[in-house]
């Protein structure tokens, strides 16, 4: 199959207008005829759900949480980008695009990012409308700051839970059509497969995580809004229950899975303290703003501090690296979070690393309390400082600061094309779940943009013109394929509840994080990528042998859910490596230690690999096949970053 | 350290529960307090025995999930976190810890520690929103907030929908929460149009659910592990009387 991306044609600002133009529409008297399911209820689930019921349509809405407002956007602190230009400083639509293809390496494709760009402003609009309370000036009006290294302040924010604040505008709008009776809500259900019919998706399979029912439901059209895959690394900054599973059974139902090795690494987290750890801690990168990351000099001095033989205030002026600063003067503490995670990593190599696991550097804000005053500096990051001190017992305003860097997001996920349907028709994926929008890396604050602009503004004119395509007639749920489908997820149940083997699940999901932190993470070598596939596979042979699995299905069992994330995990895993291994430049987030400049940047290969790999699954234990969709830049030029 | 646990255990809504005391031995102190359950249920795993269930998820005190009663305070002893922000340095060796599920018969258990929260969405749904459809809203900037009401109104925004408040209070009532969804947006000028109908949808649905009355002990504004204000109760109050008091096409 060869990858259509529908990007429209013509000039780069009329894009998106003249496809909204192109678009069929549903007459709406027809719409009610429509049911369309939406799995996930995060920003891009409930923005969608709610805009389309709003429309007319019948909205099925699925989450696996006890509500739809606890889905993890609730998480995200900073805040999110608009082109609004409030500030007077320069920005732009364009700009706002520029910085977004530039910050993922020239590895998105330029029409989708610039109507991300497009539709930002109306975003911030809507969520105001909705009562979303943004800080705001003295004067009535909004605040916005600079984040994540920008040149412009184009964030809007609300205080520390920016995301939080957001998901509950998209739940309430969600929240009023359910009133209404427009979408039907289903809490507590996972999602087990995707139902498709001649080709095309018509349902989904879910069990219900109270009652253990494996239910069917047909629709019109299906909407993966599920989140990423972060947690594939065990440990990362995702809340427990994120998981692949609905993502990952549409890609073995045909769903092409895009550029999966594209992960971000954040760099300022709370270094893991034992085996006991279960998830790790971001904290804001705007950290980065006033805290110097520095570690000791010498591995002996760093022995002594590990050890406790020496105090980490009494260390020297002299003692201190200051690396960052030291090998980027122009950007020092400030480069991008790919640059500064790597740096860590590679001191925490050398063995200058700190904490009593040697797996941390320092982030002192000694300098700052200085300049600034401790109340200054309480003002801006008192809650942060609170947050780490309730976590690992250190004053931070005495002390400096233990950061290790963690994974945080997934840029890649199912290829769609610019309408968001994935390679099966029918069947849409948005928000983070898709690879559309970040390239190799994604910038601060963009990932709330993202998840909004597609359920807002992108799927209600996006999904009529198939709807209206398709005409409105029912779905038949009594089609074999519902039946069919069902009977491969209790099989598939009834397989992992046969497990009573040695080995929990929570063993192996740390054993896969290992491998994948270590082969797949921050740097990554075809030697250590082809070990890692290996060693993937045996773990992934074993689990299905030794693995155990209490409980039984009619119940509440979490030992259950588990088992079944973590076997796409499993396979995920090796998803991942396999396209590390093919992509032998470094971009973004992608760094392979071949492929790197002088300066120890990543270095592109753009004659070679300006594409998006996207994989298509042939079968259990079967190599996936790769189809490359090229990536055109005819508006931005493509130069290596420095951050010199 | 080592410690007792003394966890409720019921299978599901249909049956009766009890206290099961497990042991948590070489528990360290830079666990946070789901982990230490999380090493229990391996343990349990390992055993063949069904490990503990209960509501977690984002683990960083913001989702809302978790919900346990530890010595007989919601979200255990440390003031304005969650459970999963609690450390088990602030229990000592050989301590022993009562481990319990919301109380409240409008959130039902479904098993262990993990109950049925869904009344909270129910209120919410019946008025704890702005009609406005996506699109043709006004720009952002056209609807001045002074700073003071922003963020007044943000202080009631920040609630997680925990339950805490509705565990914590004598009667079980869930003022505290309503009131905050209620008075976040009866601060704001985007909330007037519907202010009078939202604030009678969300009480009548309250009281549907089977919550308790408010007889303002204020254990609700002690166990918020938002510290939510109860000035946010009588903001509603007077919004409730008013609402009364005009006609019925007004409000």
């Amino acid at each position: 199959m060869k990858l259509d991306a529908k990007i429209p044609e013509g000039p780069l600002a009329g894009k998106w207008s003249k496809h909204k133009f192109n678009l069929k529409l549903v007459n709406p008297a027809n719409k009610r005829k429509y049911t369309v399911i939406v799995v996930g209820t995060g920003l891009a689930g409930a923005s969608a759900a709610a805009s389309l019921a709003e429309l007319g349509y019948n909205v099925k809405a699925f989450c696996y949480q006890d509500s739809p407002r606890r889905a993890h956007s609730i998480a995200a602190q900073g805040g999110i980008n608009a082109a609004k230009n409030y500030q007077n400083d320069g920005d732009s639509v364009h700009r706002l695009f520029y910085d977004t293809i530039k910050g993922g390496d020239y590895r998105a494709r330029e029409g989708n990012v610039y109507r991300l760009a497009e539709v930002s402003v109306n975003i911030i609009d809507q969520c105001v409308a909705q009562g979303v309370p943004f800080a705001r000036e003295y004067g009535g009006l909004l605040d916005n700051r600079s984040f994540g290294g920008s040149q412009v302040s184009r964030t809007f924010y609300a205080r520390g839970q920016t995301g939080q604040q957001l998901l509950l505008g998209a739940y309430s709008a969600l929240n009023r059509q359910i009133n209404l009776g427009k979408v039907k809500m289903f809490t507590r259900h996972e999602m087990m497969d995707v139902v498709k019919i001649e080709g095309e998706a018509k349902g989904i399979v879910t069990r219900d995580l109270i009652t253990g029912e494996i239910e069917t439901h047909a629709a019109h059209a299906v909407l993966l809004c599920t989140g990423g895959y972060g947690n594939v690394f065990y440990l990362s900054t995702n809340a427990m229950g994120c998981n692949v599973t609905a993502a990952w059974k549409a890609h073995k139902r045909g769903a092409y899975f895009a550029n999966p090795c594209f992960t971000q690494i954040h760099p300022t987290c709370i270094p893991v303290t034992g085996d006991h750890q279960s998830k790790l801690t971001l904290m804001s990168e705007s950290l980065r703003n006033d805290g110097r990351v520095w570690a000791p000099k010498t591995v002996e001095l760093a022995q002594k501090l590990r050890k406790g033989e020496l105090k980490v205030t009494d260390l020297k002026e002299d003692d201190r690296d200051y690396f960052l600063e030291r090998k980027y003067p122009a950007f020092g503490n400030l480069v991008p979070r790919d640059v500064a995670s790597r740096n860590a990593k590679e001191i925490v190599d050398e063995g200058r690393g700190v904490g009593a696991s040697g797996i941390a550097v320092y982030l002192d804000f000694a300098e700052a309390i200085g300049r600034l005053g401790e109340d200054a500096v309480r003002a801006r990051y008192g809650n942060l400082f609170d947050m780490y001190q309730q976590i690992t017992d250190e004053n931070p305003y005495k002390q400096p600061m233990r950061i290790y860097p963690a994974v945080h997001y997934t840029m890649g996920g199912l290829w769609v094309d610019y309408n968001l349907q994935t390679t099966v028709k029918g069947l849409y994926c948005l928000g983070e779940a898709n690879f559309s929008d970040h390239g190799a890396n994604r910038l601060g604050a963009s990932a709330l943009m993202q998840g909004l602009a597609d359920g807002y503004f992108v799927i209600p004119y996006t999904l009529g013109d198939y709807l209206a395509t398709i005409g409105p007639d029912a779905v038949d749920i009594k089609h074999i394929a519902f039946e069919d489908a069902k009977k491969s997820v209790v099989d598939r149940v009834n397989h992992l509840l046969s497990l009573k083997g040695t080995k929990t699940v929570n063993e192996y999901h740390r054993e896969l994080g290992h491998i994948m932190w270590e082969y797949c993470g921050m740097a990554r070598t075809e030697e250590g990528l082809i070990k890692a596939k290996g060693m993937i596979r045996e773990l992934r042979e074993d689990f299905w042998k030794n693995a155990m699995v209490s409980g039984t299905n009619n119940e509440f069992n979490q030992s259950l859910e588990n088992a079944g994330r973590v076997a796409d995990f499993l396979e995920l895993g090796e998803l991942m490596v396999d396209d590390a291994l093919n992509r032998k430049e470094s971009c973004g987030g992608h760094f392979r230690l071949e492929s790197q400049t002088e300066e120890g940047e990543a270095l592109r290969d753009d004659d070679n690999y300006a594409y998006a790999a996207a994989w298509e699954y042939k079968g259990d234990n079967q190599a996936e096949v790769l189809h490359k969709e090229e990536l055109v830049f005819e508006n931005v030029k493509l130069s290596q970053r420095s951050y010199k | 350290m080592n410690l007792t646990l003394k966890v409720w255990r019921q299978k599901n809504a249909d049956t009766k529960g009890k206290f099961v005391t497990y042991q948590a031995d070489h528990v360290s102190p830079d666990m946070s307090f789901l982990e230490m359950l999380d090493v229990v249920n391996e343990d349990l795993t390992k055993k063949g025995d069904d490990p503990i269930h209960f509501d977690h998820d984002c683990r960083e005190g913001i989702c809302g999930a978790c919900s346990l009663h530890i010595n007989g305070r919601p979200h255990g002893p440390k003031q304005g976190i969650t459970t999963c922000q609690l450390h088990m340095r602030t229990f000592k060796d050989n301590d022993t810890v009562v481990i319990e599920p919301w109380r409240a018969e409008a959130f039902p258990v479904i098993k262990d520690l993990a109950v049925d929260r869904r009344a909270f969405d129910r209120i919410q749904a019946a008025g704890g929103f702005v009609s406005v459809n996506t699109g043709g809203v006004p720009d952002a900037n056209a609807i001045p907030i002074p700073k003071v009401i922003a963020d007044e109104a943000f202080n009631s925004a920040t609630c997680i929908g925990c339950g805490a408040c509705v565990a914590a209070c004598k009667n079980a009532s869930a003022m505290l929460f309503v009131s905050a969804k209620v008075s976040q947006l009866a601060l704001l000028p985007q909330g007037q149009p519907e202010r009078y109908r939202r604030v009678q949808a969300m009480v009548a649905q309250m009281d549907a659910e089977g919550f308790g009355s408010c007889t303002n002990t204020g254990a609700c504004e002690a166990e918020c592990p938002k510290e939510i204000s109860i000035t946010n109760i009588a903001r509603m109050n007077r919004d409730y009387l008013t609402a009364k008091l005009i006609k019925q096409e007004e409000a």
